[in-house]
């Protein structure tokens, strides 16, 4: 689990969740702010907000889920990846299914 | 006719809700629920009516649903099913074993939690991880999957279960420590001459006879089987059926010698109801002797199979008996399996048949 430190009057990270998350967290918005220093931190936070929902983003490798991807400036992101303040990270399923 | 009859189906695309009163003669459908995940077990607690469902989506990984208003509302949990940092993670719910606010949860790769505040969290029961064959458990067609679940109806210290292919295991300490519980059963997937392994076997389905908790009934990939102590010992009982490879098993409500199987041709030929007639065949003796039911059921051209936890029955009397097969028909029979009648088609393919009888 990440311990970075992010001062509380740094600014928030712009966040897109899936749109699948609409049934799964019926009160979650699609768009929101976050202050997180890392992927892993990100998720953190949306558990709080949202309990079991760092479950469906990531396993217990821990490892974000083969088919999640997050995106930051077109790039693929891990748990550990750092998140600068104001960067606009996509959570998106990826293709999958059958 | 005052009570409620639900059949819990699960599919490849979400879970299903059907509809009847105890005449059982007309069907409505509700879903599918479960935003469409894969569900591999869907159960109904017939004292308090809460629905389970157990799954695992490609996307979003395993999770326990629930529904305390017949399906109409749903929320799901996995909080605690999970297996150590660095081990394979836990891919999906397999199998569901409610009682009171207590839920036994198998999962892939194979392993058991429980919940004690009705699925909302759950504990690891790592006694059966640990059991040392572990290391030698093999993934099925289907996965390393625990697939059954068989409380003790008096001794909550009493577990059986049954994981592809691992065999079947027995816990008498609440889960602490297991025992592998196979002897009798083949293995003719190994070398000639190391067919009766203590563990290894791949057994498909693991029911408990009611009235008689040490009479056990098992449909092997290698033969049909009764034990009447427990597991620990098996008995073969697949003379007089058309083939030793099937996957369901389902116990009559009352009778703990009559059971109901829907053999396969065979694990490599197609693996579909023999010569494509389609047949469930019923024991009244406890497996002496079997008879094939046929009226109503495809009589020709007929290419599915029905998995390991896609056959049920129910508590009324005379017994409903339901399947579903692979192709997504659902059947039933409101006369103990005499005659039958499509309740459903063009469903995904079904991966499980529940009942729920609920009396107002």
């Amino acid at each position: 689990m990440s311990q970075a430190h992010v001062e509380p009057d740094s600014a928030p990270v712009h966040v897109r969740l899936p749109p699948a998350f609409a049934n799964l967290f019926p009160d979650a918005p699609r768009r929101l702010e976050v202050h997180a220093a890392t992927v892993s931190e990100l998720f953190d936070r949306l558990d709080e907000l949202w309990p079991g929902m760092r479950d469906r983003l990531c396993d217990t490798r821990p490892a974000i889920r083969r088919h999640i991807n997050v995106f930051m400036d077109g790039e693929r992101l891990t748990l550990a990846s750092r998140l600068p303040p104001g960067s606009d990270v996509f959570v998106l399923t990826a293709v999958s299914g059958g | 006719m005052s009570g409620k009859v639900h059949l819990l189906v699960g599919t490849r695309k979400g879970a299903f809700i059907f509809d009847a009163d105890e005449s059982r003669d007309d069907w409505s459908i509700r879903g599918p629920f479960c935003d469409m995940w894969p569900m591999n077990h869907v159960v109904g607690d017939p004292a308090t009516g809460t629905i389970y469902g157990a799954g695992g989506n490609e996307w979003f990984g395993p999770a326990v649903w629930k529904s305390t208003d017949l399906g109409a509302t749903w929320t799901h949990s996995s909080e605690g099913i999970g297996y150590a940092e660095g081990e394979t993670p836990v891919k999906s719910v397999w199998s569901l074993a409610p009682k009171g606010n207590r839920v036994y949860a198998g999962v892939e790769p194979a392993g058991l939690f429980v919940s004690d505040d009705g699925g909302a969290s759950f504990t690891h029961i790592s006694g059966l991880r640990d059991h040392p064959s572990r290391p030698e458990w093999q993934p099925g067609a289907g996965g390393l999957i625990l697939h059954s679940l068989v409380l003790h109806p008096s001794d909550e210290n009493q577990i059986w279960v049954a994981i592809s292919t691992a065999g079947v295991f027995h816990t008498a300490d609440g889960g602490r420590t297991w025992q592998p519980r196979n002897r009798g059963t083949r293995a003719d997937f190994m070398p000639e001459g190391q067919n009766y392994p203590e563990y290894g076997q791949c057994v498909h389905c693991l029911v408990m006879a009611p009235g008689k908790p040490n009479r056990l009934y098992q449909q092997n990939h290698c033969g049909m089987y009764r034990s009447d102590d427990g597991g620990q010992s098996w008995e073969s009982i697949e003379e007089g059926l058309p083939s030793t490879f099937g996957f369901p098993a389902a116990v009559h409500p009352r009778d703990p010698d009559r059971l109901y199987l829907l053999p396969l041709n065979g694990d490599i030929k197609g693996r579909f109801v023999p010569d494509a007639k389609a047949a469930v065949w019923c024991t009244g003796d406890s497996g002496n002797t079997w008879k094939d039911s046929r009226a109503g059921l495809p009589q020709e051209n007929a290419y599915f199979g029905v998995l390991r936890q896609a056959m049920a029955t129910d508590s009324l009397d005379p017994a409903g008996v339901y399947f579903g097969t692979s192709t997504g028909e659902l059947y039933g029979s409101r006369d103990e399996g005499g005659s039958w009648k499509p309740i459903a088609e063009h469903l995904p393919p079904i991966l499980s048949v529940e009942t729920l009888v609920l009396r107002s």
